[in-house]
């Protein structure tokens, strides 16, 4: 039977991993490469990687560190942050990633997904989308980490990136992230239970229970977090125990 | 030994690399016939779409080499769906190394729930036979990436379970191919990797 996946998240700046709030009040957390063979020892399914200051300093993502850290660690891992061409994800694969992940670029340019798609397999391809519920009830597509707001919904923008060719999407709620107050289970749901491609929920994970919640209720394929395995709130071996319990079905 | 990985136009060249490194080991990547032919040991990786890739091996002769391999050659996911006979992607006649057809997954299974396409992600494998898998434990999980699958027939190895039972792995004379990412399947990848090397 296919798992449910477990995957730590690094938002690396400057070539350190580093946390923020809601998006801001950014922390340090230590040294990705480390990080990410501990967590690969630990049971990690997977682990995402995203320059996060590759956008906003119109910066490539560090293909350098991607190639450290794909020495290290033996599952598959995600790299994102200011791809924008054909070129960039060559240069992500040939450094090690197994894939890459697109955000403000692919709205800006959606051929892009298109071309990616073509070029590398939709396996290949996640669909990053950054999104905030706003008063009228509404989760809207942010772009720029979190920084500009589009007109555009979430679920339009999901279907339409599937439609183009986006293999999986990588859902982040800005009103969860950094809270600890568990994930959006209604946008997660709205995604997963009507996407024809898996979704990887983000943002808000602070408990096991958070975890229980995202996989039963709101159907979710997969969970990322970031902090609570950084400053070791949770380890990974006792989440996905606590999961295995719970009839959600893990890899050890 | 001499170990050679198949350079062709296939994303996940350098992963194969690493993890045969993180196991003591190195191989060259060369599309050099003569140095293919010569090696003791092939792998011939795969992540993209298959008639490109099809029209890419053949464009350089490549197909015709591979089929004519003597030594033991290791296929892996699209690299096995390749050393099949056909495949539904683009209805591309492939290299007809196993008889089993490669075919789309459909997005219900037969109960009608969802199935989502591709498959992405650990999933077990059983019925495992030959030494690729000496001392993999019954129901061990592999890492899994993919929207086509190759049915299960005569040179099924190992099946796994995705809506329908499926070829997880197959074999016929010194050819093998694993559907799986052996190089992105934790220590149990590493060992089946470790596995090919010893035959």
């Amino acid at each position: 039977m296919l798992t449910k996946r477990i995957i730590p998240c690094l938002d690396i700046k400057d070539g350190r991993t580093v946390k923020g709030i809601n998006f801001e009040n950014i922390r340090d957390a230590g040294d990705p490469v480390e990080l990410g063979a501990l967590y690969s020892s630990q049971g990690a399914d997977e682990l995402v990687f995203l320059d996060i200051t590759a956008t906003n300093e119109k910066r490539k993502t560090l293909s350098d560190l991607v190639n450290k850290i794909a020495h290290h660690i033996n599952i598959p891992f995600t790299v994102g942050g200011g791809i924008s061409s054909i070129e960039d994800v060559y240069t992500l694969l040939q450094n090690g990633a197994d894939k890459i992940s697109v955000n403000t670029s692919a709205f800006k340019n959606p051929s892009l997904v298109e071309a990616l798609a073509k070029e590398f397999g939709s396996q290949c391809i996640v669909l990053a989308i950054d999104t905030k519920k706003e008063a009228d009830n509404n989760w809207y597509v942010y772009l720029n980490g979190g920084k500009i707001k589009t007109e555009t919904l979430c679920v339009d923008w999901a279907n339409l990136g599937v439609d183009l060719g986006a293999g999986e999407i990588l859902l982040t709620s800005m009103n969860n992230d950094g809270t600890k107050e568990g994930f959006a289970l209604d946008i997660t749901e709205a995604l997963s239970a009507t996407l024809p491609v898996p979704v990887i929920a983000s943002g808000g994970a602070g408990t096991i229970e958070h975890f229980e919640d995202v996989f039963l209720n709101a159907k979710a394929d997969a969970a990322l977090a970031a902090s609570i395995f950084h400053f070791k709130e949770i380890e990974i071996p006792v989440l996905k125990k606590s999961l295995q319990k719970k009839g959600i079905s893990m890899r050890f | 030994m001499e170990l050679v990985i198949i350079q062709y136009n296939a994303g996940n060249i350098q992963s194969v690399l690493y993890a045969l490194e993180r196991i003591g080991t190195t191989a060259m990547v060369t599309d050099d016939p003569e140095k293919i032919s010569a090696a003791d040991k092939v792998i011939f990786p795969g992540v993209g779409e298959a008639s490109s890739t099809m029209r890419y091996l053949k464009e350089r002769s490549l197909d015709k080499l591979i089929v004519s391999l003597q030594q033991p050659v290791l296929g892996i996911c699209l690299g096995m769906q390749l050393m099949c006979s056909y495949s539904e992607e683009n209805n591309t006649e492939c290299l007809g190394i196993f008889s089993e057809h490669v075919k789309q997954f459909a997005n219900r299974t037969p109960t009608g729930d969802v199935l989502k396409v591709p498959q992405i992600g650990w999933n077990q494998i059983y019925d495992t036979k030959t030494e690729l898998f000496a001392d993999i434990p019954a129901n061990s999980y592999c890492y899994f990436v993919h929207g086509y699958y190759a049915a299960k027939g005569a040179h099924t190895i190992a099946t796994a379970n995705y809506g329908i039972d499926y070829s997880a792995a197959l074999h016929k004379e010194n050819f093998y191919g694993t559907q799986f990412h052996p190089e992105k399947s934790a220590s149990i990848g590493e060992k089946i990797v470790s596995n090919f090397l010893s035959l």
